[in-house]
């Protein structure tokens, strides 16, 4: 039978069905953080249960992490909890990245880096955006607390087997368009529950131009979507990126050649079917800005903000109650919308190339009077790298804040957020209420446009900005 | 976990889409490492103004919702974060079960609830119910002209039934699995645990392609 990428790793992975229907689905690798494994770990505690395999799970902080003066933690409720998990990963022999490590980070920048995230295997982590590994051709799901402790005791998760969702990128993106308007363009089409239910399988050649970095951005905000994970098949891009640094984890010599001759069977056969296919032309798509409180309330830049009864997929109330938060009026042009604050971070977009990215825009340039600027790389390997690269100083000179790893104000969890009715042009995933501080609006933009409008004060069309 | 017993309760509306989990409890509450102490941080965002007193406009915040225990709101609830907090917050508040709409859409159909929230909730005893959308609607409709809704759910009838001079009741499907795990307050790990020798020789076999 012809198979799809999703099937060929869920097949290999399934330990068996149980009477009552339910699948135990064999997971490769457990990435752990701070905030959802505290009662996971607990809870093997109270049971005298152990951590079936230690070697298969990896750990780091990085929610409540400060990035300006990492160890000087003040909340003492956030030290707590870090302290919980290192305590945890001593007690049940789980490695661990903590903030003295040079491989701390946002467990989905480090997880990729260190080759821990392979073709062909199932990861699972306390946290959505865990669909970001999917772009090396992995299931990588996001899961709850009580299937953190499920896994950590069992190294299975109880399923029930996702519907596959095919969204072929036709075509090639135009100058300044990147993974992060495709992805909201497609979140814009199918809607925050569009992809519910579904794995979804990114492929067409604006997909296979992208580089890992920009895969990893798309298959991240697949949760966006509602979808249970998003998937790239792998190809020379994957291999080339998982052979060419050092990534501890990864295999090299004679077991990489064995493992390239498994990951080059992964892709799709022609022909395999799907339970739902849809193609956007990736030629047509602009640069994307959130105007509301869901990621799918999204335009073009050179759109405008909505009319309540106008956006596909909300209703009025919904759009009323999104522009009221936002503090927007309908009608009003998007490169009219001012902005006090930028974030260039989070596990979307905090990688090497979104900082280059981003640099490229600040360099020669200054932050905008009034703005405040905060660049926060996914990882201490990207901040070596950036600095080396010499990207700090370009930052630094325009006048935007360069720091150090972690999630900061992606979600707030850390010092590092939003003021109530502060407005921000940020990289992140979710312009959800309140998402980046009590009252703080977010807008979803690539790394590109936040830099943009970081140095204009409102956001601009980078294809035509001077 | 605790088994899903019969419910009888106060049912309150929250007219919104696509509440996401952020708002059900909000990061600054998700630093405590207990798995209690959620339930009076529900909706906090939502329930207070700027300046910390209580929004006396939030249906939670009104006297005849205080010991409300079911929850109907609109499409997609629990969108977002993965935390099961949410879960626990609603369930240590009172909630026993939240009832939203599916929606039809030409490519099929929307679910009610994202994947995650769901699952997350079907291992604490809070039963998520999925009914049509003007199901829930008339369940809206009849919610507004009452001053205090009581709804039973019988989770072996799979019914929703609503108590007003002249009972309406809804079907809901369910997952058989799930059904059966809610019902007898099942230990989900044990029953993973059960399988230790078939684990096993898959294990045998299994290439997790790490290092060794």
């Amino acid at each position: 039978m012809n198979k799809t990428l999703f099937e060929k790793i869920w097949d290999r992975h399934v330990v068996t069905t149980l009477k009552d229907g339910t699948v135990l689905l064999y997971i490769d690798r457990h990435l752990v953080h701070e905030v959802t494994s505290p009662q996971a770990f607990e809870g093997l505690r109270l049971t005298g249960r152990k951590v079936r395999r230690p070697e298969l799970t990896f750990a780091t902080m990085d929610h409540n992490v400060p990035t300006d003066d990492r160890f000087n933690i003040k909340d003492p409720i956030s030290k707590a909890q870090i302290q919980a998990l290192t305590d945890n990963c001593r007690e049940f022999g789980v490695r661990l990245y903590d903030l003295q490590s040079d491989h701390q980070g946002i467990v989905h920048i480090i997880g990729p880096e260190l080759g821990i995230t392979l073709p062909g295997t199932t990861i699972v982590c306390g946290d959505s955006h865990t669909s970001t590994h999917g772009a090396f051709g992995t299931f990588a799901l996001g899961i709850g607390t009580s299937e953190v402790e499920h896994v950590l005791a069992t190294q299975c998760l109880p399923q029930k087997k996702p519907k596959t969702f095919k969204v072929e990128f036709t075509g090639k993106t135009k100058a300044f368009v990147t993974a992060k308007d495709l992805i909201l363009k497609l979140i814009g089409t199918i809607g925050t529950a569009g992809g519910t239910g579904f794995v979804l399988e990114y492929c067409g050649e604006a997909i296979r131009a992208l580089s890992m970095e920009g895969r990893m951005t798309v298959c991240n905000m697949s949760i966006e979507a509602g979808a249970r994970a998003g998937m790239i098949a792998p190809d020379e891009t994957t291999f080339q990126y998982l052979a060419s640094e050092n990534r501890p984890f990864a295999p090299k010599g004679e077991a990489l050649e064995k493992a390239l001759k498994f990951w080059r069977s992964l892709p799709s056969d022609p022909g395999a079917r799907y339970d739902r296919q849809m193609v956007m032309n990736a030629s047509d798509i602009a640069p994307q800005v959130t105007w509301g409180t869901s990621p799918g309330m999204v335009v073009d830049v050179t759109g405008r903000v909505p009319d309540p009864d106008g956006v596909p997929g909300y209703g009025r109330k919904d759009v009323e109650q999104a522009l009221e938060y936002m503090g927007l009026k309908p009608g009003m042009a998007m490169t009219d919308i001012k902005i006090d604050t930028v974030f260039i971070g989070s596990c979307t977009n905090a990688r090497i190339e979104d900082l280059r990215a981003a640099a490229e825009i600040f360099k020669g340039r200054k932050v905008a009077k009034g703005v405040r600027v905060l660049i926060v790389p996914g990882s201490q390997k990207v901040l070596k790298e950036a600095e080396a690269e010499r990207l700090d100083k370009i930052f630094k000179e325009s006048g935007a804040e360069w720091r150090q790893s972690g999630c900061s104000m992606c979600l707030a969890m850390n010092p590092d957020q939003l003021q109530p009715t502060e407005r921000c042009a940020s990289t992140s995933n979710r312009n959800f209420e309140g998402r980046q501080g009590k009252g703080g609006r977010t807008h979803l933009v690539s790394p590109q446009m936040a830099a943009a409008a970081a140095v204009a004060g409102h956001f601009v069309d980078i294809r035509s900005w001077k | 976990m605790t088994p899903f017993k019969n419910h009888r309760g106060v049912l309150v509306t929250l007219d919104r889409s696509n509440v996401d989990t952020d708002q059900i409890i909000a990061k600054q509450f998700l630093k405590s490492i207990a798995r209690t102490g959620f339930g009076e941080h529900l909706f906090h965002d939502w329930r207070t103004r700027a300046d910390g007193s209580l929004d006396s406009d939030f249906p939670l915040n009104q006297p005849r919702f205080k010991k409300a225990s079911i929850l109907v709101a609109r499409n997609n609830f629990g969108c977002g974060s993965s935390r099961e907090h949410a879960v626990w917050a609603l369930h240590q508040y009172g909630f026993q079960a939240v009832i939203a709409p599916w929606r039809e859409n030409p490519s099929g159909r929307i679910p009610a609830f994202a994947d995650i929230f769901r699952n997350n909730a079907s291992k604490n005893s809070l039963l998520t119910i999925e009914l049509a959308e003007a199901e829930v609607e008339e369940i809206f409709q009849m919610a507004g002209r009452t001053l205090c809704l009581e709804a039973t759910i019988n989770l072996d009838e799979q019914r929703v039934t609503l108590h007003l001079p002249e009972e309406i009741s809804f079907h809901f499907e369910i997952d058989p699995a799930v059904k059966e795990r809610m019902i007898h307050g099942l230990d989900d790990i044990g029953i993973t645990l059960k399988e230790e020798k078939t684990v096993r020789t898959f294990e045998a076999s299994h290439q997790t392609q790490m290092l060794t």
